[in-house]
């Protein structure tokens, strides 16, 4: 018996649609993050995180629908973000099903934010997301610095130092994104993965860049990530949860199985 | 119509818990309260919770919950969850020492914060994700359950109960804990029962067939 390391799929979700396209689901369904929410629970996702992206406020409403119905009927823990900005935001989201809010640039803004909402609502539901590029050559110790804007504007803070920092304030957990790896399905930053995992105390999210499944063994054993997330490799079937499940599992990772539930 | 209470005392997200037993109810009705008074009406109670345990504690007794719970238990069946089975033990070393309710004998501990190990990977506190549960016997809450299921876990202390025969599951993360916990009237779960899918539905549609039994 151990704890189990976590796969959680990620949905984008735009005006209420999850987008980046997924097509396991007939054309009908493809968009539907209640539709998708079903199906990844089913396949044995051990977590949920939805990632709104809509840019106007308007279509915000939209999203709280969509937690809600989902809560209602998949019974995993649920993270919201995007946009989080004030304890007012983290209510909101809380009160319509979400168990974990993730909180990312108000944290760069106003680290305290993420103290007051620990205080407030429990470490255990406040998601730190950290959004950061390798800034070091290629002769120099490796350094990596929180970008924001989807990595085209730098902060200058540095990583390391910024998670022990927001863990110290009451974060419960680092969802870590690496922004030269995103979106290329070329693996994980298992450099990066590893040496925030190693420096904190809580649990590491890895993220950022899966394009198979030995990307997921790669970014949770030499990573030591306790989690993690991905998109596309689910998202266009290339493989189901039970699949990247049974390929850990094979290579002795511990994986939560369906069969004794 | 069978009537199920979850005790709000300001503490924690209750719409997961409510969701949950909404889904799996058999027509109770399922109401969350903060009025002594409204919860000692119902057949059932819950008690969840998240957060710093001292806080809690004088929530509760400020709310005059906790002699609710205290008479409530000597004849109907309560459920603790996560910070509800702590809150339900004698004392917690959390924040220099905290008094609590007292159904069962026995201290919550801190999970020990271990020196990163000689490969520099650590154990991560809170315990937080899936982990398994040992039945250590056979009972009727543990109906339609697989021994060793999954269950979703978040805290960083656990109870150690003084009675042996007190506890119903286990749980090994780093020590070996006990994980679920029962007496009459009284059973109480350190994992999220209302996140834990399939067994935690299970769970709470047993919780509230349950008779109030210890054996």
């Amino acid at each position: 018996m151990s704890l189990a390391k976590r796969i959680i799929p990620c949905l984008d979700i735009d005006k209420g649609r999850v987008v980046k396209g997924v097509k396991f689901l007939d054309v009908k369904q493809a968009g539907d993050p209640v539709e998708v929410a079903r199906r990844y629970d089913r396949q044995g996702a051990d977590e949920l995180v939805f990632l709104d992206i809509t840019a106007s406020h308007e279509d915000r409403g939209t999203l709280m629908e969509i937690v809600e119905q989902v809560a209602g009927e998949v019974f995993i823990p649920l993270t919201v973000g995007g946009g989080v900005r004030s304890l007012a935001d983290v209510r909101r989201l809380l009160s319509a099903g979400a168990d974990k809010v993730s909180i990312n640039t108000a944290a760069i803004n106003n680290p305290d934010f993420i103290g007051e909402a620990a205080a407030r609502y429990g470490s255990q539901c406040i998601v730190t997301a950290l959004d950061a590029k390798r800034v070091s050559k290629a002769d120099e110790p490796p350094r990596w610095e929180i970008f924001t804007h989807g990595g085209r504007r730098e902060t200058g803070i540095e990583v390391i130092g910024w998670a022990q920092k927001l863990a110290g304030l009451g974060a419960g957990e680092i969802l870590l994104t690496s922004m030269d790896k995103d979106g290329t399905q070329s693996g994980f930053d298992v450099e990066l993965t590893r040496a925030v995992s190693d420096t904190v105390d809580i649990p590491v999210i890895a993220s950022g860049g899966v394009g198979d499944l030995s990307d997921l063994y790669d970014g949770l054993a030499d990573g030591r990530a306790d989690a993690v997330l991905a998109a596309s490799i689910f998202h266009f079937g290339t493989y189901t949860i039970q699949e990247a499940k049974n390929f850990l599992a094979e290579r002795g990772l511990v994986v939560r199985d369906l069969v004794s539930r | 119509m069978a009537t199920v209470g979850i005790i709000d005392y300001g503490m924690g997200n209750l719409h997961s818990i409510s969701k949950a037993l909404y889904y799996v109810s058999s027509g109770e009705s399922i109401e969350i309260s903060a009025d002594p008074k409204v919860l000692a009406s119902k057949d059932r109670l819950i008690l969840p919770g998240v957060g710093a345990i001292g806080y809690c504690m004088s929530e509760l007794a400020r709310l005059g919950l906790d002699d609710m719970i205290h008479r409530y238990i000597e004849t109907r069946p309560l459920m603790g969850i996560c910070l509800g089975i702590e809150m339900l033990m004698a004392h917690s070393e959390e924040s220099g020492g905290v008094d609590c309710l007292g159904a069962f004998a026995g201290n919550t501990v801190a999970f020990a914060r271990p020196d990163a190990q000689p490969d520099g990977r650590r154990r991560k506190i809170p315990h937080m994700g899936w982990n398994q549960i040992r039945q250590t016997r056979d009972h009727q809450l543990w109906q339609n359950i697989h021994n060793d299921s999954w269950f979703y876990f978040v805290h960083s202390y656990y109870v150690v109960p003084e009675n042996e025969s007190e506890i119903l599951g286990k749980t090994t993360y780093g020590p070996e804990f006990g994980s679920v916990v029962i007496r009459p009237n009284v059973f109480a779960v350190q994992f999220h029962p209302e996140k834990s899918q399939s067994p935690g539905l299970q769970m709470l549609a047993n919780f509230l067939a349950w008779n109030g039994q210890a054996n």
